[in-house]
């Protein structure tokens, strides 16, 4: 059995920052994360990111996890465990992992973190389990992390910013993009990503969606339509490509099985992603030691992650009787940050998500 | 059905539903293969390759490189299909690629349900494909 103050789960932005917060703090940490490298879903981010320069905006994506890295190292009471993944916890506060293909680690923390980020969501249409239709997130691994070509010809499914930039990533590395459709009349994603695109040659079909994907055990061709205002297909609309992949980029949606298992009050938040932990705004959830950030705790991005990560850091090492004298500029400083990345346009959403989750403070 | 070979586009009536057949391994898209390659230009990243491996899959030889994951690997080497749907034995491909959603359990080494797309390769692993729920 191990003991430790602080069990992290999920090595992403989140997770990371939370790991140095706390262990800067003079927390003893173990940070789990299943996949053998860490940084989560920065690993495969080739693009500059936005945001501001707080959160690394201009990096590349994979530059930020290294940056992120490096300082975790620096701190000896913090453990990374790699090919790490947390299954269960008991009601006697104690939590299972699988741990390098071993048996079941049993680990009893003081307090824990959970940063598991989300998981791609997918869309019922006819021909939607054939191999090659996957998720965006999916062959963006296969390409950038593994530099595996992921397909010939691509039809993606969403014009949200995963969707375009997947897209455009797709398009350097060789792969031809035959179309970008969107149930909505509008483009999701920023207009930046969208023009790079469009001066590409791909099309972008707003008011489309996918009327079936089709091919003998794996996928030969993808049946796009027209919908109407109420989301309809429109026969005779059908346009059909010849596609060796179907990208489906519609959106993620929080992994918060775990904090549901540990007795977390839960609430289904839509432009949340789904259920997320009902939490104070300092990222306490209603188990008294169990803190959540980053998409876990409802789809932002990697900049209001990181932020996150901090804040739910500091939270933990308050709770453990760590806190620092400067706890409270921090705090503040966290709390400024996360105000100014929800502000604007594409901010209206989340704020009125976390209206539905954020009880008191 | 005339394509346009330019824009790969066609109109035509609904297309058929893929019949239930059983797919396994030896059935997989092999043939593609030579499309389907491991990128060595790219205008932002440097792929660094491992050790070149082998391993059997279904004990058919796949070669690979340390440091790729099993399911990238056969993907790679041409495969498509690593599952089977348990009741109507659909063939499934990967979905997530991160160890979410479990479409890519296969037997590794006599081990069932491992998720392939994040177990790494070793060199002379048995991969295999999975019957139903597996055995201990
Ligand atoms: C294509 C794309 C483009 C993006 N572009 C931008 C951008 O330009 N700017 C921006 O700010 N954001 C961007 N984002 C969003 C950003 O990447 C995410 O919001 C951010 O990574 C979320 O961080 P996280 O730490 O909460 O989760 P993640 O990065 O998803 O990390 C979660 C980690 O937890 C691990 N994990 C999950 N479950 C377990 C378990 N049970 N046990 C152990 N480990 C577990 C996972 O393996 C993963 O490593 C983009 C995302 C995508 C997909
Ligand atoms: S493809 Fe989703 S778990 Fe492997």
């Amino acid at each position: 059995m191990i003991h430790i103050d602080l069990l992290i789960v999920g090595a992403g932005p989140a997770g990371l920052m939370a790991a140095k917060e706390a262990g800067t703090a003079g927390a003893n940490v173990l940070l789990l994360e299943r996949s053998h490298v860490p940084g989560g879903q920065l690993v495969k981010q080739t693009h500059m990111f936005f945001g501001s320069e707080e959160q690394y905006a201009s990096y590349r994506g994979f530059d930020i996890s290294e940056i992120l890295l490096d300082e975790i190292k620096k701190l000896p009471n913090v453990k990374l465990a790699l090919n790490a993944t947390a299954l269960a916890v008991y009601d006697d506060g104690i939590w299972a992992a699988e741990m390098d293909g071993a048996s079941y680690t049993k680990i009893l923390p003081k307090a824990v973190i959970i940063a598991t980020g989300a998981g791609e969501k997918s869309l019922a249409f006819p021909g939607n389990d054939l191999p090659g239709v996957y998720g965006a997130g999916a062959v963006q691994t296969l390409m950038n992390q593994y530099g595996i070509k992921p397909a010939n010809r691509v039809v993606m499914l969403g014009a949200g910013n995963i969707g375009l930039i997947v897209s455009y990533q797709l398009l350097q590395a060789g792969v031809e993009v035959l179309a970008v459709c969107d149930g909505s009349p509008r483009i999701g994603g920023y207009l930046v990503h969208a023009a790079k695109l469009r001066r590409m040659g791909v099309p972008i079909l707003t008011s489309h969606s996918v009327k079936q994907a089709a091919g003998q055990g794996r996928l030969e061709t993808v049946v796009l339509w027209e919908l109407d205002k109420a989301w309809q297909g429109i026969p005779g609309t059908e346009k059909v490509y010849r596609a060796d992949v179907l990208c489906v980029a519609v959106g993620l949606s929080p992994l918060s099985e775990l904090l549901r298992q540990a007795g977390c009050e839960m609430v289904y938040v839509n432009t949340l992603g789904g259920y997320v932990p009902y939490r104070d705004s300092f990222l306490a959830t209603s188990r008294e030691n169990i803190f959540v950030a980053g998409d876990v705790a409802g789809i932002e991005e990697a900049s209001s992650a990181m932020v996150e990560g901090r804040l739910a850091g500091l939270s933990a090492a308050k709770f453990l009787g760590l806190s620092t004298p400067d706890f409270n500029a921090k705090r503040n400083d966290c709390m400024t940050q996360l105000e100014s990345l929800r502000s604007g346009h594409a901010g209206e959403r989340i704020l009125s998500g976390l209206a539905q989750a954020v009880i008191g403070s | 059905m005339a394509i346009d070979e330019k824009s790969h586009i066609l109109f035509t009536k609904p297309l058929h539903q893929t019949p239930m057949i059983y797919y396994h391994s030896t059935n997989t898209d092999i043939n593609l293969k030579g499309d389907y390659m491991r990128i060595s230009a790219h205008p932002i990243l440097d792929f660094e390759r491992g050790t070149q491996v082998s391993f059997t899959f279904d004990g058919v030889q796949v070669s690979a490189y340390t440091g790729e994951t099993i399911a990238a690997a056969l993907y790679a080497a041409g495969y498509r299909t690593l599952a089977n749907s348990p009741v109507r034995h659909r063939p499934r491909g990967f979905f997530c690629a991160i160890g979410n959603c479990s479409s890519c359990m296969m037997v590794v080494n006599g081990n069932a349900n491992v998720k392939t797309c994040i177990e790494l390769v070793q060199d002379g692993m048995i991969v295999e494909t999975q019957r139903g729920k597996g055995t201990l």
